[in-house]
């Protein structure tokens, strides 16, 4: 059994942020990252990032995850495990991971869960088909390892990471036939909308997809238009000719480990699903266990990060190590102001839901 | 209309062009940027501090063109890729436009290319007069068009004729 100040579960922007602030208060941090590489979502985005200038926007996601990786590195109060999944957690308090073809046992004071999101699916008809994928394993395939994911796609769904996938699909020489969005609005960021559309890509609200066309794979989309109420709208059923169809209809927080250590869960449909209740600092109703970044609610990079800090800090505090307070304002002011638009009113009223 | 399929309408775009009077100036900015998105590199971008600061980082870039002069700095720094310069007074017939860009290959001085609108769509020829792609723009180029006066306003993005991006 290993001991240990703070375990934290995922390496993305959350939990590598998280581990370098509690290890900088003098705490001794296990990461654990089922992966075989650190930087979770960064890894596949090689976009310029939105966001603070203060917290590295402008930077592409991939140089974000290396900045952070060798700081990591670096430290030797922080022990990097890859390639270990977190299985479990305890009533007595210990966590346990597969790691390499064993289990490792951990008993830490405090653990913070950072295990990020994954893809949601829709209903239509083949959509079992080889061809269908989700937007996150066509990034995989394409950004991490150089595999063509097909030659034309359709896109579904107009949200930041539709339009960004689109984007990056374009850049590899890949045809995306249009980009389908069932509401009325295109839900990401209208000027990512408008850099695919300037390159020839049409985007289609009030549009779903119908069905998969194909006996073995992909050859093909049904698609419709629709009405307010998600309705088909006779006569505008359309075939189209793609062999890969990008399923981008949102995440939702990859949560079992929190369920399974009995914090208090609420469904909030802003934040993506169910997500744990937490106090400003983070921490569940379960005392001493954290969570930061998309498994608290799904929002993005910068808030992943701001969280990790403000959630490593805060296990660091818990555990009496001596932190400013002044630091943990800054934190708290600068995850306000990034939410305080438009843009950020339904991680405001989702949060307003399960802050306690 | 933007929201509706990424192309900004007439009036949503009046309120970001700089006057015909200071285009007719010299080489001035033009940020395509008409969102509250929670966003601020151009800010920090700027040497002429032409940006506004922002009061609150949700706010829309807001330009003092007296203080821009062209230089092109800030296009390679909008992670929205929504930043172009603008030389209406190029040459007695063409203006220039400078634009991001990120596809591959990278077009090359003096060839001629397709110019494109805001849609996508075929408006004309241009020919690069510059491709500029140091290591501080991080992969983003920035290359300068001489197009038509008459499509200045509307060319926003370029296809290469000898084929698009498959060599990349
Ligand atoms: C296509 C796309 C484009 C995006 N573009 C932007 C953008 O431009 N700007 C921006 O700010 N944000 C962007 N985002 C969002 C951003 O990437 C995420 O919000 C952010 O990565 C969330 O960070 P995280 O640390 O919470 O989760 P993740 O990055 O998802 O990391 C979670 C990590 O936990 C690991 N994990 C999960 N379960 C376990 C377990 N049981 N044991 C061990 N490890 C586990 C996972 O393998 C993963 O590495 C984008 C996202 C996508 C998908
Ligand atoms: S073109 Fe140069 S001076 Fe004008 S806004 Fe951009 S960076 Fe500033
Ligand atoms: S950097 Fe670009 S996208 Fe971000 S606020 Fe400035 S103009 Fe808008």
């Amino acid at each position: 059994m290993r001991q240990t100040d703070l375990a934290i579960i995922g390496a993305g922007p959350a939990g590598l942020a998280a581990a370098l602030e509690a290890a900088t208060a003098g705490a001794k941090v296990i990461l654990l990252e089922r992966d075989e590489w650190l930087g979770g979502q960064l890894v596949k985005q090689t976009h310029q990032f939105f966001g603070s200038k203060k917290e590295f926007a402008g930077m592409r996601g991939i140089d974000i995850a290396t900045h952070f990786s060798e700081q990591i590195e670096k430290n030797k109060d922080i022990e990097v495990f890859t390639g270990a999944t977190a299985l479990g957690y305890y009533e007595d308090g210990v966590l346990t991971a597969a790691y390499s073809g064993r289990m490792l046992k951990i008993k830490p004071k405090t653990m913070l869960v950072a295990s990020g999101a994954m893809e949601k699916m829709i209903p239509f008809n083949n959509n079992d088909l080889p061809g269908v994928y989700g937007a996150g394993a066509v990034q995989t395939l394409m950004n991490v390892y150089g595999v063509a994911p097909g030659k034309r796609v359709l896109m579904v769904g107009a949200g930041n990471i539709g339009l960004i996938v689109s984007y990056q699909l374009m850049q590899a020489g890949i045809e995306v036939e249009a980009i389908i969005e069932g509401s009325s609005q295109v839900g990401g960021y209208w000027v990512h909308a408008s850099k695919i559309r300037r390159m020839g890509v049409p985007i289609l609200t009030n549009h779903t997809i119908l069905k998969a066309i194909g006996e073995e794979k992909v050859e093909g989309a049904l698609i419709t238009e629709i009405d307010e109420n998600w309705k088909p709208l006779e006569g505008t059923e359309r075939e189209v000719s793609v062999d890969n169809i990008c399923l981008a209809v949102g995440l939702s927080p990859l949560a079992e480990l929190l369920w399974q250590a009995g914090c208090q869960m609420e469904f909030s449909p802003q934040l993506g699903g169910y997500v744990p209740v937490r106090d400003e600092d983070l921490e569940t109703s379960q005392e001493g266990i954290y969570i930061a970044g998309d498994v608290a609610g799904i929002e993005e990079a910068t808030s992943a990060i701001l969280e990790g800090q403000l959630a490593g800090i805060s296990a660091a505090r818990k555990m009496g190590f001596a932190v400013e307070d002044k630091k943990i304002e800054q934190i708290k002011e600068n995850l306000k102001s990034l939410r305080a638009g438009p843009v950020g009113e339904h991680i405001r009223q989702g949060l307003a839901q399960v802050e306690r | 209309m933007l929201k509706k399929d990424g192309v900004p309408s007439p009036e949503e775009l009046e309120g970001v062009k700089p006057s015909q009077e200071r285009l007719e100036e010299g080489p001035v900015v033009i940020v395509e940027c008409m969102q509250e998105i929670p966003c601020d590199p151009c800010y920090y971008a700027c040497p002429k501090e032409a940006f506004r600061p922002f009061g609150d980082i949700n706010e829309k870039p807001e330009i003092d063109y007296e203080k821009c002069n062209g230089c092109s700095i800030c296009i390679a720094n909008c992670p929205g890729l929504a930043i172009f310069v603008l030389d209406y007074n190029y040459s007695e017939k063409e203006g220039l436009l400078k634009i991001p860009y990120e596809l591959k290959p990278l077009p090359e001085k003096e060839e001629k290319v397709i110019v494109l609108n805001r849609a996508g769509e075929e408006i004309g020829k241009g020919r690069v007069v510059q491709v500029l792609n140091t290591k501080k723009q991080d992969r983003t180029a920035i290359i300068s068009i001489a197009v038509p006066k008459e499509i200045l306003m509307d060319a926003r993005h370029i296809r290469l004729i000898r084929g698009s991006t498959d060599e990349g």
